[in-house]
């Protein structure tokens, strides 16, 4: 009996172990299969929306560094080299910092930003103990007395310095940006987007099928069969899509094949074809990550609400996310889309506050006309600013919204310059976006933070132009004492 | 004829008949240069081309033409690169394509402090270069368990404005520097076998 017995609990045992092993090697090797099961850990706030195409940061090895160093750069690459990146990987190549790379392997971003390690993950995906800086610049105090006894976690965090954005924090902008007011007497705007203006000289606009011309309601091109209610022509009359030649069959006819077919809910591919930067943004941003069939070699469902980690409004928490979804097809109204349509999902405290908040007041004012276009501060003001791109070394530029909305939030010092130097003082937007509960009003209380920086900033320039000072005078006696010299032999 | 040279005679034709076709074959691959003459020559071609921006465009266009000012921050300037970025900018981009080779702008008395000889052969060498003055050095290292041979050529205050520059600089730990000093060093490494 026991014989038996155990006969038995060995078949069990390896129809059991053979099902499982089974199981595994099919999830992993077929592409499209869901691979939570083999998730080590919960993935961070990035990249957790992506989480189960596994391929595309790991490639086909898994395991293979520059496999995955090349898919991080393959998606942050592009924001890294805008941003000046001040420790490079070229940095640390170069063989002279072999031994800061035997303690510190910045040649790969894996080094600092280890994925599934929740316990260990900070702020921007950050899993080394925040004294970093000090692995090799521990000696910084001899340079710079007035950093002496700072505590170790402070040089990133006290929002003076980044490991890779510094455009907005470096030295000498500090001191040119000195004793600004607050709020600067002369506010600027934010440029409009120009793409109609434009259209013509980019090469891979189709300018062909669709010429730049003002377009009649009756011109409309949706073929015979096509059924549509007036007000969905009346809408696209009245947007720039009209106005400048782009009929209904330049989004609804996609090419299929060889040929091009009517669709009737053309996705961001269809964007694209006019759209081509806007529509990578988006493509790399949290509302469109999950759409990118080319990056993640696979389909996923569009992102919902329901999917995000930030509070969503109950009532759009299944809503797809598309082009579509924050610009209304046909409307295509730029100005629902830069705050209803947010709103309309978004419910964390920082979006809420927006309403009652002074920018608000502005936006409202350039609604009704009473501040001119460009002065009102809307979300995508801040979160979708408005880029120049720059043609041929600038014989021309397009005026574009970064659909990427994460772009300038990590960190948030990189909103300073395209948006908030607009209309504030350095100093002012620098304490202001290192004061959490300022960013949770929306920015309706002043800064109770300070950060020292420019402080400190200035005063090392009033002891430079000194130490300037005391150099030329005595270049000077030296030039005098020569010129002495000679007329005396 | 004793065995030796009929030995040494095959050899001899074997060699001249091959010669050529060696020669055709590999002659691109083969190296037929030291290290000391590869690095003297990328230094040949740095020095030149870091003098004709120096001359032709810098000094041409900001003391003798008057049109536009050079500038460490020459993006938010709008102002040229100086002289020594535009050095560093290059020095950077080959790190971005080749690990086959790498080399630096530093000094004894650097602006930016992480300009500074680093490993015992760099410190050696910008000190030779500062107290023999016309002199190379040469020399080789090991980094993360890489040989290298390593040169070091001296960078000179050629132009009154790099003299005024380093002196008046905030962050310059030297303010007496004179035309015609070593105030730095070129370091250039190439990794060798053995």
């Amino acid at each position: 009996m026991l014989k038996y017995r155990n006969t038995l609990l060995w078949i069990l045992w390896a129809v059991f172990t053979v099902t499982l092993i089974t199981y595994y090697v099919t999830t992993i090797r077929n592409k499209d299969a869901d691979k939570a099961v083999f998730l080590p850990g919960k993935t961070s706030d990035g990249h957790y929306q992506i989480e189960r195409a596994c391929h595309t940061c790991h490639g086909d090895s898994f395991t293979n560094a520059d496999v995955i160093q090349e898919a991080c750069m393959n998606c942050h690459g592009d924001a890294l080299k805008e941003a000046k990146d001040k420790h490079p990987k070229s940095k640390f190549t170069d063989p002279r910092n072999a031994d800061r790379v035997a303690i510190l392997d910045a040649r790969n971003c894996a080094t600092c930003h280890v994925e599934h390690r929740p316990e260990i993950t900070l702020e921007m995906g950050l899993t080394l103990p925040l004294d970093y800086c000090h692995l090799c610049h521990d000696d910084i105090a001899d340079d710079r007395p007035s950093h002496a006894g700072m505590a170790f976690d402070t040089c990133a965090s006290a929002g003076c310095h980044n490991f890779h954005d510094n455009q907005a924090l470096y030295e000498d902008f500090l001191v040119k940006h000195l004793h600004q007011p607050d709020h600067l007497e002369k506010p600027g705007t934010f440029p409009k987007p120009n793409l109609g203006e434009i259209a013509v000289l980019i090469t891979d606009y189709p300018i062909d099928r669709y010429p730049l011309q003002k377009l009649g309601i009756e011109d409309h091109d949706a073929p015979a069969p096509i059924q549509f209610h007036q007000d969905t022509v009346q809408d696209w009359f009245e947007t720039a899509h009209a106005q400048s030649g782009v009929n209904c069959t330049a989004c609804h006819n996609q090419m299929e094949g060889d040929t091009f077919t009517w669709t009737d809910k053309p996705d961001h591919t269809a964007c694209k074809t006019c759209h081509v930067d806007e529509v990578n943004h988006f493509l790399m941003g949290r509302h469109g990550m999950r759409l990118d069939e080319e990056k993640l070699n696979r389909r996923l469902s569009p992102m919902t609400p329901a999917m995000a980690r930030l509070p969503m409004k109950k009532k759009t928490m299944d809503k797809e996310l598309g082009c579509n979804s924050c610009h209304d097809a046909h409307r295509y109204d730029i100005k629902q889309a830069a705050v209803e349509s947010c709103l309309g999902c978004h419910n964390d405290e920082h979006s809420l506050a927006y309403i009652d908040s002074p920018h608000h007041e502005l936006w409202k004012k350039e609604l009704s006309g009473e501040l001119p276009e460009g002065s009102g501060v809307s979300c995508a003001t801040c979160h979708m600013p408005r880029l120049e791109k720059e043609y041929n070394w600038g014989e021309f530029y397009h005026t574009l919204v970064q659909h990427n909305q994460s772009d300038t939030m990590r960190p948030n010092e990189k909103m300073i310059r395209p948006v908030c130097m607009t209309c504030h003082s350095l100093g002012f937007s620098i304490d202001s976006l290192a004061d959490r509960e300022v960013i949770n009003t929306n920015f309706r209380t002043e800064p109770s933070i300070h950060i020292e920086s420019m402080n400190m900033a200035e005063k090392r320039m009033i002891e430079a132009g000194e130490k300037k000072k005391a150099i030329r005078a005595r270049a000077q006696e030296e030039e005098q004492a020569q010129k002495q010299e000679d007329s005396e032999e | 004829m004793s065995k030796l040279k009929k030995a040494l005679l095959t050899g001899s034709i074997a060699a001249v008949l091959g010669l050529p076709v060696v020669a055709w074959s590999d002659a691109a691959t083969t190296p037929t240069y030291t290290p000391k003459q590869l690095t003297d020559w990328l230094f040949l071609v740095m020095s030149s081309d870091r003098a004709v921006y120096t001359q032709k465009i810098v000094n041409r266009l900001v003391m003798k033409e008057k049109v536009i000012k050079a500038s460490e921050h020459f993006e938010d300037d709008k102002a040229l690169a100086l002289p020594a970025q535009m050095f560093r900018f290059g020095a950077e981009k080959v790190a971005e394509q080749t690990d086959e080779f790498t080399y630096s702008l530093q000094s004894l008395w650097p602006v930016n402090k992480q300009n500074a000889p680093r490993t015992d052969l760099e410190k050696e060498g910008l000190k030779f270069i500062a107290e023999n003055k016309g002199e190379n050095f040469y020399g080789i290292e090991e980094l993360g368990g890489v040989k290298y041979f390593t040169a070091v050529y001296a960078d000179v205050a050629v132009a009154p404005v790099c003299v005024s520059c380093h002196n008046e600089h905030k962050d310059t730990p030297k303010t007496d520097f004179k035309l015609g000093d070593v105030m730095g060093g070129v370091v250039i490494r190439v990794p060798i076998k053995g």
